[in-house]
């Protein structure tokens, strides 16, 4: 099949992949670009595994068109730490033993990061509706809600110092 | 300092047994480099995508794979008449059955596997799967496991025609797999007959499946030059995987090297050894290339390792103050096409002798009868030991009916009938010795934390407005950690487990273990237990698992069995380990090993608290001065066989209100109370509850794998197929006792499947208790709103 040019900022790099016109943005991720954060638990969109960002939107790339990214800035569980410190979601996860297998872990953190922008200071109840597209079959979900409210915390505690 | 406080501190920096240590995995996690399976690829590596059936049963009349052979890309379309030369169309199973590998002239379930196109990447796989033409005749199917022995039943098993024996026993019809049963059936018999009352009640255990969020999958690697076999698998069993390869292909067990890489989940759904698996081999071995086979979630729920589908019938006998007198239980157990389901293989119907429960029955009989029909092949223990969930479901259910036939208050009748605390250990009628459990303290101190008295005023309130709101207890005795090999072997191999350990010069260590961990934090706690036993700081012990190159041999991790077996395992190695540096420590002090004693990290001399020499300090001097005679270094492997199972408890209570409108439920309140024994990492085991209790109300509440009449899967995706979001999962409460083992070397029990096997029953009971007073004793799973809203319809409750 006839492959197409695809550039897109990934992470903060700059990268060019040359894809079929149906390949899923989480294929190109995991097989092409070998960044194998984002997992595959469905291809249905119904898991969240493989959220990632896409220009300030938590997006399901196993149904999404890798083409549909041209241009894009693009961003993996590979890039949330900068300048070799954990972001506070990821140090707050593994303070409040918020995973367990870590197979939904990368999705529930692409998609905190996001639902930590719309949402500064949640509740719970803002929490589990915020993150009821991704799915977590080993933590039964109390875990993860006090990773993200400790996280907000952590977040709102630094802004404001 | 006092000495006490020193000795504190030195515990503290062991972060040893007991305390809530930060998990050594989550780094890799947190940050996107785990290592799952479908992480792996390798230089020229292909992808396999498997041809299922559309249809329940049906006879293939033709294959037709020139289409797909011919499209660009695609390098072998593998069927049963390409592996039958290597005799490898049909394998084994756990249970003593065979198993087609791809469909052997007929299909006998709906989504079977009958081709596997190789191919250059997993788009062309698909396209060239969507090409192989399959041309069918369609036979009657059976779905329902009741008229599987009927006369005139379609026979699933042409293979087995004739044969009066499955690996399980006799059968007497050719649906017919296993009738298997235990205890005193004359004397219950006569028990039920002179009974003050009974009571009966027939109750499903519907089919699930355990789906976790990593499908199965594998890579399979063939070195055509060295006759080596690589083979990375989503596997909670690697060792036996091995040997299961070896048994089958012929390899040398020392030239196939299996490897459980990070595992998304378990649950007893990667027990198994799949067809994916087998065709990925020869396809690799055929081809000389690397082959991924990785299941879409699909075919996860259509095929692999469904779990329960026990049609049981529950019977008690008892006097008029509630206290049991005999116990009957039976079931019918549906296993789907081919008797694949993952017990300790002279288990026929698993540990399901362990219906007698927390309660002190002087006699009970249990029978299970094991059936084909055309449905995906099974089943395994979905988070539980193997059947314990439905044993457990059953007398937890059976309590609380016979509870309502006599009025009596469902913690009142558990108060009359516990094992007490002087009993233990325990024999029970089905044959068991229960090791410890103090059962009604727990049960009190449930109570009195959820001020039971006043929910029950509550509900009475409520009752009295015509509204709906239930309360379910659960007092669950579990059986894990399978097990005393004289009791428990799987394919012949005793259900031991292993720990190697060795201690370098410069005083850190690396074990290497049996079991595989996927998500319970072995890394983690293991190294906790070598701590606390050697006095090595834990974060100096790397734990390894997983690779059958460089892990003694294992039975794997499943049926709660890693912290009882394991890590008993553990515990032993480290304790040869210290007493061989305890005459290594009198070596160095010069005095007789009798005059040390162990200190948290170090030996000291008797009475002489400044004559020390710490572990580190033995580790060094064991590659350089040991006393005379004595093998330099610091190591040793255990292979632990338990004397006994374990039992863990727990008591659980469940508040359920119920909108008699629409039949939705709403969990007010879970509190779970559980006895696993002395607790290694408090944070991981409530971890491992709140998983346990999601997985239990993903069951009670929604999951089910059903079928029409002519075996089609209604809803095989997670669109269809319940896994509770965080919006519906409840809030869960946790609570603890303390029962230490006997017989365990740290007193321990294993945990992580308690929650699970005691919550279903305890959601059920919370659900069907709302409806109490107006005479309903049981509802049948799952509670969906729409199955609520039934039971609220006929009792004409909405109007
Ligand atoms: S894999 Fe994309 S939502 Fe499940
Ligand atoms: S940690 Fe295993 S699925 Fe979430």
């Amino acid at each position: 099949m006839a492959k197409t040019q695809l550039s897109f900022n990934l992470n903060g790099q700059d990268v060019d992949v040359l894809v079929e016109p149906r390949e899923l943005l989480i294929h190109v991720l995991r097989e092409q670009l070998m960044q194998t954060g984002a997992h595959i638990g469905c291809e249905t969109s119904h898991c969240g595994a493989c959220t990632v960002d896409i220009n300030g939107q938590s997006v399901k790339s196993c149904t999404f068109l890798a083409v549909q990214a041209q241009g894009a800035e693009v961003m993996t569980v590979e890039g949330l730490a900068s300048g070799g410190e954990l972001h506070p979601l990821q140090a707050a996860f593994m303070e409040e033993h918020g995973l367990q297998c870590g197979f939904c872990t990368p999705g529930m953190l692409m998609r905190g990061y996001r639902f930590l922008q719309e949402n500064p200071n949640p509740s719970e109840d803002d929490i589990r509706q915020g993150m009821a597209g991704n799915l977590c079959r080993c933590t039964g979900y109390q875990n993860i809600i006090k990773s993200i409210q400790k996280a907000a915390a952590d977040i709102n505690a630094a802004d404001n110092a | 300092m006092s000495a006490a406080e020193d000795t504190l501190e030195r515990q503290d920096q062991l972060q040893g047994i007991g305390c809530s240590r930060k998990r050594k995995e989550d780094p890799r996690f947190i940050q996107g480099k785990g290592n799952y399976v479908d992480d792996v690829k390798l230089p020229g590596m292909l992808c396999g995508a498997i041809v299922r059936s559309p249809f329940a049963h049906a006879k293939i009349v033709s294959i037709n794979k020139e289409k797909a052979l011919a499209l660009p890309g695609v390098h072998a379309v593998i069927t049963a008449d390409d592996l039958k030369p290597l005799g490898l169309h049909w394998m084994p199973t756990l249970a003593g059955d065979t198993q087609a590998v791809l469909a052997d002239e007929k299909v006998a379930f709906q989504q079977q596997e009958v081709a596997m196109v190789v191919a250059d990447d997993r788009y062309i796989a698909a396209d060239g799967a969507e090409l192989v033409e399959v041309e069918y005749e369609v036979l009657p199917a059976l779905v329902d496991p009741h008229k599987a022995m009927d006369d005139d039943a379609p026979i699933i098993r042409d293979d087995l025609v004739g044969k009066d024996e499955a690996g399980q026993g006799k059968r007497t019809h050719n649906n017919h797999i296993f009738t298997w049963d235990v205890g005193d059936k004359d004397a219950t018999d006569r028990a039920f007959d002179n009974a003050e009352v009974t009571v009966r009640e027939e109750i499903l255990n519907p089919r699930v499946h355990p789906s976790p969020l990593e499908t199965c999958g594998c890579v399979a690697s063939f070195d055509k030059i060295n006759g080596a076999l690589t083979v990375y698998i989503t596997s909670q069993a690697p060792h036996i995987v091995r040997t299961v390869i070896t048994l089958l292909s012929g390899i040398a067990e020392s030239k196939v090297r299996v490897i459980s890489p990070d595992i998304g989940g378990g649950f007893g759904n990667k027990v198994g050894v799949y067809p994916g698996y087998v065709v990925a081999i020869v396809s690799s071995i055929v081809l000389g290339r690397p082959v991924k086979w990785i299941e879409s979630r699909i075919d996860n729920i259509s095929t692999t390792a469904f779990a329960r589908d026990y049609h049981g019938i529950g019977e008690l006998a008892a006097d008029k103050n509630g206290v049991i007198k005999a116990l009957r239980f039976s079931a019918l157990a549906d296993h789907g096409a081919f008797n694949a389901h993952a017990q300790p293989t002279k288990w026929p119907a698993g540990l399901f002798s362990i219906c007698t429960g927390s309660y002190d029955i002087p006699v009970a009989y249990a029978r299970v009868d094991g059936v084909y029909t055309n449905k995906a092949p099974g089943g395994v223990a979905y988070r539980c030991s193997f059947r314990v969930t439905e044993a457990v479901y059953l007398i937890e259910r059976m309590i609380d009916v016979l509870a309502q036939k006599l009025d009596i208050d469902k913690a009142e009748i558990r108060r009359r009938n516990f094992i007490k605390a002087e009993q233990f250990p325990y024999q029970s009628a089905l044959g068991w010795e229960y090791d410890s459990g103090n059962y009604l303290p727990a049960l009190e101190k449930v109570l009195e934390a959820c001020d039971y008295e006043g929910l029950r005023k509550e509900q009475a309130e409520k009752r009295a407005k015509g509204e709906l709101m239930g309360i379910g207890l659960c007092t669950f005795t579990e059986i894990v950690g399978a097990g005393p090999s004289k009791a428990c072997d799987v394919l012949g191999v005793g259900m031991f487990d292993s720990c190697e350990i060795r201690v370098h010069p410069t005083g850190s260590a690396i074990a290497r273990m049996g079991t595989i961990t996927q998500g319970q934090g072995h890394q983690t706690t293991y190294a906790q237990i070598i701590a606390s036993e050697l006095g090595l700081s834990s974060d100096d012990i790397q734990i390894e698992e997983g690779d059958t190159d460089t892990a003694p041999y294992g039975l794997g991790t499943y049926g709660s069995r890693s912290t009882p077996v394991g890590g008993a395992a553990t515990a032993m190695a480290a304790r040869t380990i210290r007493a061989k540096a305890q005459k290594i420590a009198a070596h160095l002090l010069e005095v007789s090993p009798d005059d040390v004693e162990w200190d948290v990290d170090r030996f000291q001399v008797k009475g002489n608290p400044d004559a020390v020499k710490t572990m580190k300090e033995v580790a060094w001097a064991a590659y350089n001065n040991v006393p005379e005679g004595m093998e330099m270094g610091l190591e040793t492997v255990n292979y632990y066989d338990p004397p006994n199972f374990t039992y863990p408890f727990g008591i659980y209570l469940c508040v359920v209100d119920i909108d008699r409108h629409t039949g939705e439920t709403s969990i007010r309140r879970f509190y779970a109370l559980d006895d696993c024994g002395n607790r290694i990492n408090p944070m991981i085991i409530e971890g491992q509850i709140h998983g346990g209790l999601n997985e239990a109300f993903a069951v009670a509440m929604g999951q089910l794998i059903s079928f029409d009449e002519d075996g089609n899967l209604q809803g095989n995706s997670l669109m269809d197929y319940f896994i509770p979001t965080f919006v519906e999962t409840p809030h869960w409460e946790t609570d603890y006792t303390v029962t230490p083992s006997p017989h365990h070397p740290l007193g321990a029990k294993g945990v992580a499947e308690s929650p699970h096997v005691g919550g279903i029953p305890c959601f059920s009971n919370a659900v069907i208790d709302a409806f109490a007073h107006k005479g309903v004793t049981h509802v049948n799973m799952p509670h969906t709103a729409f199955n609520v809203w039934k039971t609220i319809h006929q009792l004409g409750l909405d109007n």
